[in-house]
C-alpha cells in the first residue's frame, strides 16, 4: 500500500497513494458536510454535519503533518526476521474500550434508577429514558465491545498470523472512524435523532459511514490473514471473520432506508411492518449471535489457552462449535415474534433452531472450559484466568436460558418482561464483559510490557462484579417472572386480577436492587480502570523497582 | 473416512478466500428461508378492510414517537393470547402494520401496549398524563414531556415524507402529497372548513386541536392525534377472523 518512491535521502518524499486518497476524499467531506450544515432542516443535523467537517479537516491536518514527519522508507513488515507488530491502533482500541465501557455502564446505571424514581427524568428531554436507554445499549455494546472486539481481532490476527497488520492508514481509520461512528450514534439519541430499530438506531448518515469503516475492517483484516507466515488460518481468526462478514451483512439489510433529503436526518426503513418485523430480529439476534458471541469466542480462542499455557482443548470440536454455531444461530430471530402478527411457520422455524443452538453453544463452552485441564490450579492463583473461565460458564448459562425462553410457552410468559433484560445481561455482564475484562487485563501488560499494577485489585474486582451480576441477574428473574404471572392473573370470578398499573408497582423493590447489582458491577469496572491506569503510568517509586524486571511476553 | 473429512477441512483453513465465502453460505441459508418468503406469500398480510396511510399530522406525530423512543417501553402488539386479548383488545395483525416503516412492535412493557389505546382516553387526559404522568396514573414510572407542549411542530418538509413514503408502496397519492402541509394544519384546528375533505382522502381522520392550544400546532399535537388513531382502522365488528387464518 505504502507505495513510496524516494530511494535515496536527497530525493523528494511522495505521499502514498493511501495518504493522497484518504486526504482528497476527507477534503471532500469536508465540503459536503459545511454545505448540507448550511441547508440542513433541523439545527439537531446542521450539529452533525459540523462534527464531520470539523474531524474531516482535523484528518487532514493529520495526515499532511504525519507524512512530513515520517521518515521516506516504509514501515518495514519485519525486523531482524521478527514481525514488525503494528500495536499502536490495539492500544489506542483498548483504552477506548475502557472508556466507553465505564461511560455505557453509567448511563445503564442512571436509566436502572430512572425505572425506580421516574422524578430523575427531570422533565428534560436529553435525559429521558426513551433517549437514554439506547445510548446505554449502543455505548455498551457497540463502543465497548466493539472497540473491543476491533482492538483485540487486530492483536490476535497478527500474532496468530506472525504478520504486520495491513494498511498503513487503514488500522487508524478504522478504529477512529468506528469512534466517531460512536459519537454520531451516541449525541443523536440525545438530540432525538433514531430510526427505532433496536440496536440499529443510528440513522441513515451513520450508517452509510459505518458501512464505509467495516469495509475496511474487513479488507484491513483480510490483508493481514493473507499475509500471514502459518500455514493455517487459527480458529480465533475464524470467528472474527465471521463477525466481521455477518455483520456487514446484517447491517446493510436492516438499516436499507430513504432519507427524506440529503439535508434531513430523517429516513424511512425500505422494509414495513411484519418484514421489518422479521428483518429487524434476524438482525437483532445475529447482533447477539456474532457480534457478542461469534466475535468474543475469537477472544475466548485465544486469550484462554494462551493465559492457561494450554493448547486449545479439541480441535475437532472447535470445527463443529463455528460451522454449527453460525450456520443455525441466523435462524432464531423469530424467537422475539412468538405469538405476534408474524406467521406461525417462521415462528416454529425460529424455535425449532433456537434449541438445536444449545447443542454447538455448549460444544464451545465445553472446549474453552476444557483447555483448562492440567491446569485446572491456576484458577486459584490467576483471577485473570478464573474471571475468562467464568465468562465461559456464564455463555454456558445463558446459552442455556436461550433456548429455554425461546420455547412459545415459555416466551408467553417470559417476553415483554424483565426476564429478558435478566438474559441479557447474564450474557452481557457474564460473558461478553467479563472474556473482555480478562482480555484487557491480558493486553494492557503484552502492549505496554510492564507487569500488571495489582492482581488484587483484579480478584476484588472479579468478586465485586460477579456479585453484582448475581444481584443484577436474579432481580429481573423475580421481577419479569412475578410481572409475567401477574399480567395473566385471573380472579375466581374470572376477570384479570390487576390492572397494569399495580404489575409496574410491584417492579419497584426488584428496580431498586437491579440498581444496587449494575452499580457493583460498574464499580468493577472503575477498579479496573486505575489498575490500567496504574500499569500504563505507574508510581514513580514502582517504575525504579520494575526496572530490573524482564518485560512480560 | 471421517479421518479424511477433518482432513479436509484444512483447505478452507489454508485458504481466506474459500473460508470467507464458506461462511457467506453458510449464512445465508437461515435468512433466505425465513425472511425472503414473507415478501411473496400471499398469506403473510391478512385482507383487513379500513387500513389507509397516516395522514400527515399522525405521521409526524409518529415520527415523534419514534425520536422520543416511546416503543423501548411500549409494545404496538397484542399478542393472540387470553390475557392479552382481554386486556387491550382484539390481538394485532399483519394487516395493521403493513405501512408502518418501521415497525413499531416494541419488545418491553415498562408501560402497557399502545396498540389499541386510540379513542380510549380523552384528549384532555392524554395532556395531563403527557405533562405530568403520576397527576393521573399514580405510581406510573413514565417520564413527563413537558416540552413537547411548548415545541411548535416543524411540519415544512412534511410533503417530502410522504413522497418517501409513497416511493417505498405506501399509497399516498399525489394529492395526499401536495396538500400535506394544508392537511396538517386542517386536522390540528377546531371547526377546519377543510375537515370533511380531509376525512375523504384518510377515512376516520379526527381533526381538532389536539393539544388545547389553538394558536400553536405543537409536537404534543401530532403525538396525541397519533395516539388517538392507533389501532381504530379495522373495525372488528365487521373482520373475518376465521377467514385469516394462517
Amino acid at each position: 500500500m505504502a507505495a513510496l518512491k524516494a530511494a535515496s535521502n536527497t530525493a523528494p518524499k511522495y505521499m502514498s497513494f493511501g495518504e493522497g486518497g484518504l486526504a482528497a476524499a476527507f477534503v471532500a467531506l469536508a465540503f459536503v458536510a459545511i454545505v448540507v450544515a448550511a441547508k440542513a432542516y433541523t439545527a439537531e443535523y446542521a450539529f452533525h454535519a459540523y462534527l464531520f467537517a470539523a474531524v474531516s479537516v482535523a484528518s487532514v491536518f493529520v495526515i499532511v503533518n504525519r507524512f512530513f514527519e515520517r521518515s521516506d522508507e516504509p514501515i518495514p513488515l519485519e525486523i531482524d526476521g521478527k514481525p514488525n507488530y503494528n500495536f499502536g491502533p490495539v492500544k489506542l482500541g483498548t483504552l477506548l474500550a475502557i472508556f466507553w465501557g465505564i461511560a455505557g455502564m453509567t448511563a445503564g446505571l442512571w436509566i436502572a434508577l430512572e425505572l425506580a424514581y421516574p422524578a430523575l427524568n427531570f422533565g428534560l428531554s436529553y435525559i429521558s429514558f426513551g433517549r437514554l436507554r439506547p445510548l446505554h445499549t449502543s455505548a455498551v455494546i457497540f463502543a465497548f465491545g466493539g472497540n473491543v472486539l476491533i482492538a483485540t481481532s487486530f492483536y490476535v490476527v497478527q500474532r496468530t498470523c506472525r504478520a504486520r497488520l495491513a494498511g498503513d492508514l487503514a488500522p487508524w481509520f478504522v478504529v477512529l472512524g468506528y469512534n466517531f461512528f460512536i459519537l454520531i450514534a451516541g449525541t443523536g439519541y440525545l438530540l432525538g435523532i433514531t430510526q427505532s430499530k433496536e440496536y440499529a438506531e443510528p440513522e441513515w448518515y451513520a450508517d452509510l459511514w459505518l458501512t464505509i469503516v467495516w469495509v475496511v475492517y474487513l479488507l484491513v483484516y483480510l490483508g493481514t490473514i493473507m499475509r500471514r507466515r502459518e500455514p493455517h488460518i487459527y480458529v480465533a481468526n475464524w470467528f472474527y471473520l465471521a463477525f466481521i462478514v455477518t455483520i456487514a451483512v446484517l447491517h446493510v439489510t436492516n438499516n436499507a432506508a430513504i432519507p427524506i433529503s440529503m439535508f434531513s436526518s430523517k429516513s424511512y426503513i425500505v422494509w414495513s411492518g411484519v418484514q421489518d418485523a422479521m428483518v429487524e430480529w434476524w438482525y437483532g439476534h445475529n447482533a447477539v449471535g456474532f457480534f457478542l458471541t461469534a466475535g468474543f469466542l475469537g477472544l475466548m480462542y485465544y486469550f484462554i489457552p494462551k493465559r492457561a499455557e494450554r493448547p486449545v482443548y479439541s480441535y475437532r470440536l472447535s470445527i463443529i462449535h463455528f460451522w454449527g454455531l453460525i450456520f443455525l444461530y441466523i435462524w432464531a430471530g423469530p424467537h422475539h415474534l412468538h405469538y405476534t402478527a408474524l406467521p406461525d411457520w417462521t415462528q416454529t422455524l425460529g424455535m425449532t433452531f433456537s434449541i438445536m443452538l444449545w447443542m454447538p453453544s455448549w460444544g464451545g463452552m465445553i472446549n474453552g472450559l476444557m483447555t483448562l485441564s492440567g491446569a485446572w490450579d491456576k484458577l486459584r492463583t490467576d483471577p485473570v484466568l478464573r474471571m475468562m473461565v467464568l465468562a465461559v460458564a456464564f455463555y454456558g448459562m445463558a446459552t442455556f436460558e436461550g433456548p429455554v425462553m425461546s420455547i412459545k410457552e415459555v416466551n408467553s410468559l417470559s417476553h415483554y418482561t424483565d426476564w429478558t433484560i435478566g438474559h441479557v445481561h447474564s450474557g452481557a455482564l457474564g460473558w461478553v464483559a467479563f472474556i473482555s475484562f480478562g482480555a484487557i487485563y491480558c493486553l494492557v501488560p503484552w502492549l505496554w510490557n510492564r507487569p500488571l499494577y495489582s492482581l488484587r485489585l483484579v480478584s476484588w474486582h472479579f468478586w465485586i462484579a460477579t456479585i453484582g451480576i448475581v444481584v443484577y441477574v436474579t432481580s429481573m428473574w423475580v421481577s419479569g417472572i412475578l410481572q409475567g404471572l401477574m399480567w395473566r392473573s385471573y380472579t375466581s370470578l374470572g376477570f384479570l386480577e390487576y390492572s397494569f398499573i399495580e404489575t409496574v408497582q410491584a417492579m419497584h423493590p426488584f428496580y431498586v436492587i437491579r440498581a444496587l447489582g449494575g452499580g457493583l458491577f460498574l464499580c468493577g469496572a472503575l477498579i479496573m480502570a486505575f489498575n490500567v491506569w496504574r500499569t500504563i503510568y505507574p508510581p514513580r517509586t514502582e517504575l525504579a523497582a520494575a526496572a530490573s524486571l524482564v518485560p512480560a511476553e | 473416512m471421517s479421518a479424511s473429512l477433518w482432513q479436509k477441512h484444512g483447505v478452507v483453513e489454508r485458504n481466506s478466500i474459500l473460508l470467507l465465502i464458506g461462511i457467506l453460505i453458510v449464512i445465508a441459508i437461515g435468512g433466505l428461508v425465513e425472511v425472503v418468503p414473507l415478501f411473496y406469500l400471499k398469506s403473510t398480510i391478512e385482507t383487513a378492510d379500513g387500513m389507509r396511510p397516516y395522514t400527515p399530522l399522525e405521521l409526524a406525530g409518529r415520527n415523534i414517537y419514534v425520536s422520543e423512543g416511546c416503543y423501548l417501553c411500549h409494545s404496538q402488539m397484542i399478542r393472540a393470547l387470553r390475557d392479552e386479548v382481554e386486556r387491550y383488545g382484539h390481538y394485532s395483525l399483519a394487516a395493521e402494520s403493513q405501512y408502518d416503516h418501521p415497525f413499531q412492535w416494541g419488545s418491553k412493557r415498562n408501560g402497557p401496549d399502545l396498540a389499541r389505546v386510540g379513542g380510549k382516553y380523552s384528549d384532555a387526559w392524554h395532556r395531563d398524563h403527557l405533562n405530568d404522568p403520576r397527576a393521573v396514573v399514580p405510581g406510573s414510572i413514565m417520564p413527563a414531556y413537558p416540552w413537547l407542549f411548548t415545541t411548535d411542530l416543524d411540519y415544512s418538509h412534511i410533503a417530502e415524507d410522504l413522497k418517501v413514503q409513497a416511493e417505498l408502496g405506501v399509497p399516498y397519492t399525489q394529492e395526499m402529497i401536495d396538500r400535506a402541509m394544508a392537511d396538517v394544519r386542517t386536522q390540528a384546528s377546531n371547526n377546519a372548513p377543510d375537515a370533511t375533505a380531509l376525512a375523504k382522502r384518510y377515512p376516520k381522520a379526527q381533526a381538532r386541536d389536539f393539544d388545547g392550544n389553538p394558536d400553536h400546532i405543537t409536537q404534543a399535537d401530532a403525538l396525541i392525534a397519533y395516539l388517538q388513531m392507533m389501532g381504530t382502522l379495522v373495525d372488528f365488528k365487521l373482520y373475518k377472523d376465521k377467514a385469516n387464518i394462517r
